[in-house]
């Protein structure tokens, strides 16, 4: 084990894992975060905090998995190269791993065009390969990026993040390969509604080995309306959303279209536990926190492990 | 007016290790102004890699190296000595780098970097194509630049955000990380991007460094 993460035991136990999402508020209020945290609590093995996720101001994702840590839960920080130069980031690293968070999701972040606040500079000194680097040399090496030593290393779980529709595709696998020997642990994809596609760039992984070097998660998420697909189908970057889930979802009655559109997911789920090399899902039920223990004991997947830490 | 500087021999020679023979591009525009690729430069070098046991398949000094046009037709008259070499190594700033990956299929290295446009940004603006970052990472990158051309200035890119070859951003802006791994596919070098490519050194850059003491 490299760190005390419960994550990382369900994985390396060979247990299916399930991880969930929290978005945080846009506003200061932590009982927000203690609410949904009571919805997510025994329903996963832990949980992603957004960081600024569409370049919206919100709660830091560090503070929000703070609160929710005192719930009981084994928050994953998000962490984008969007606000922070290299000097930054290091020192969130720091903290978050020194109020005992054990791990950490790498990200290039969204652009700062989609947000509340698009006259804001961005910053990537970094992209998130070399964010997945500069942690794991902190960790194994206890080196800071620019060569000099630590006393104490930040003990954390990397995670990466990965699109398996965005192109060009056929370099996908190529560049998750990167992302792997730069050191990550473990991987959450973009949600899957092309459960074909995604099948398909999960051969190439498979093709290259790198399920057995890192555990893949599938991204999953309910879809609460038939406005919502169509929005995730056209204006969403790097979605894949066919047209047989928005019909899906069309033919029902409209009271009935959210009931579809978890079923939908819990369908996706037991495709998902089908395709060799997938170790668990990610599963972003976004400002929808109420559907998670109803998709998860129906895709059969309670109780979660409890596992010593 | 793009200013540029030679990089250091031993970056050059890591470039094109592996390789027996290189043909060699200058510009008599700014390069020559700057006396980092004009005429003389480009004898200098040739005769330097000569001696480091490297061999020069031939060489061409472009009048505007920047203009894509003029080049692809000087090029022309050296197909043959550009076929003996196994890369182009060009002495300019990124934009004539960029305009010889363009106009010739074979492996670009830059041989300069570029420090500023010596306050000439505003002529340039719509055809952007070097942001003067003065660590030049073409070399990386199949002779496009990521600094100039992707919205995240990405090194070890594409994000997930490239659909339809287009940057998620906008759907008017190409994405150049799709035009990069399509460039080394075609040229059959893929596995370069492969390779990590390690955070950038941003203190010699205009908006990172100071600017001043370069000019001193």
């Amino acid at each position: 084990m490299k760190t005390k993460s419960n994550l990382e035991q369900v994985l390396e136990s060979k247990i299916f894992a399930v991880t969930g999402e929290l978005g945080p508020p846009q506003s200061a209020d932590a009982e927000v975060i203690r609410r949904k945290a009571k919805i997510l609590k025994g329903n996963v093995d832990a949980f992603n905090v957004t960081d600024g996720q569409t370049a919206v101001v919100r709660m830091a994702s560090w503070a929000a998995c703070l609160i929710a840590k005192e719930e009981g839960l084994d928050p994953i920080v998000q962490m984008t190269c969007r606000d922070r130069n290299r000097i930054a980031l290091q020192m969130d690293v720091l903290g978050i791993a020194a109020l005992g968070m054990n791990n950490m999701l790498c990200l290039t972040g969204d652009h700062q065009k989609f947000g509340n606040h698009p006259n804001a500079k961005g910053v990537y000194d970094l992209d998130s390969i070399q964010l997945v680097k500069m942690v794991k040399d902190m960790r194994d090496e206890k080196k800071f990026q620019c060569g000099e030593a630590m006393a104490v290393e930040p003990r954390l779980f990397i995670g990466a993040a990965e699109n398996p529709f965005a192109d060009p595709f056929e370099f996908r696998a190529a560049r998750l390969a990167k992302k792997v020997t730069a050191g990550a642990d473990f991987i959450q994809t973009q949600i899957v509604y092309n459960v074909d596609k995604f099948a398909e760039w999960m051969k190439m992984i498979r093709d290259r080995g790198l399920h057995e070097r890192v555990k893949i998660l599938a991204g999953v998420a309910p879809i609460k309306s038939v406005g919502a697909a169509k929005y995730m189908k056209t204006r969403v970057p790097g979605m894949d959303v066919p047209d047989s889930v928005v019909a899906r979802l069309q033919g029902v009655p409209k009271e009935q279209v959210s009931k579809e559109g978890i079923k939908l997911c819990i369908d996706i789920i037991k495709q998902m536990r089908e395709i060799e090399g997938v170790a668990g899902i990610h599963l972003m039920a976004i400002e929808w926190e109420e559907a998670v223990p109803e998709i998860v004991e129906a895709a059969g997947l309670l109780p979660r492990p409890k596992l010593a830490t | 007016m793009l200013i540029s500087k030679q990089k250091p021999l031993e970056e050059i020679l890591s470039y094109l290790e592996g390789e027996k023979s290189v043909f060699l591009v200058g510009c008599k525009g700014c390069a020559e102004g700057w006396g980092s690729g004009g005429e003389k430069q480009v004898a200098e070098m040739r005769k330097t890699l000569q001696e480091k046991g490297k061999g020069v398949s031939g060489s061409v000094v472009v009048d505007m190296l920047c203009d894509g046009a003029l080049t692809k037709l000087k090029l022309r008259a050296y197909k043959k000595e550009i076929a003996a070499g196994d890369s182009i190594l060009v002495l300019t700033d990124g934009a004539g780098v960029q305009t010889v990956a363009e106009v010739v299929d074979k492996v670009v290295h830059p041989g300069c970097n570029t420090l500023s446009a010596g306050g000439a940004h505003a002529e340039w603006k719509e055809a952007e194509s070097c942001l003067e970052c003065g660590d030049c990472v073409l070399e990386f990158t199949g002779g496009l630049c990521p600094i100039a051309r992707c919205s995240k200035h990405l090194l070890n890119g594409p994000c997930g955000g490239s659909q339809y070859g287009k940057c998620e951003v906008d759907p008017s802006i190409p994405c150049v990380w799709q035009q990069i791994v399509d460039h080394l596919a075609k040229l059959g070098q893929l596995d370069k991007l492969e390779r990590f490519v390690a955070p950038k050194n941003w203190s010699v850059s205009l908006t990172s460094g100071p600017p001043i003491k370069r000019f001193s």
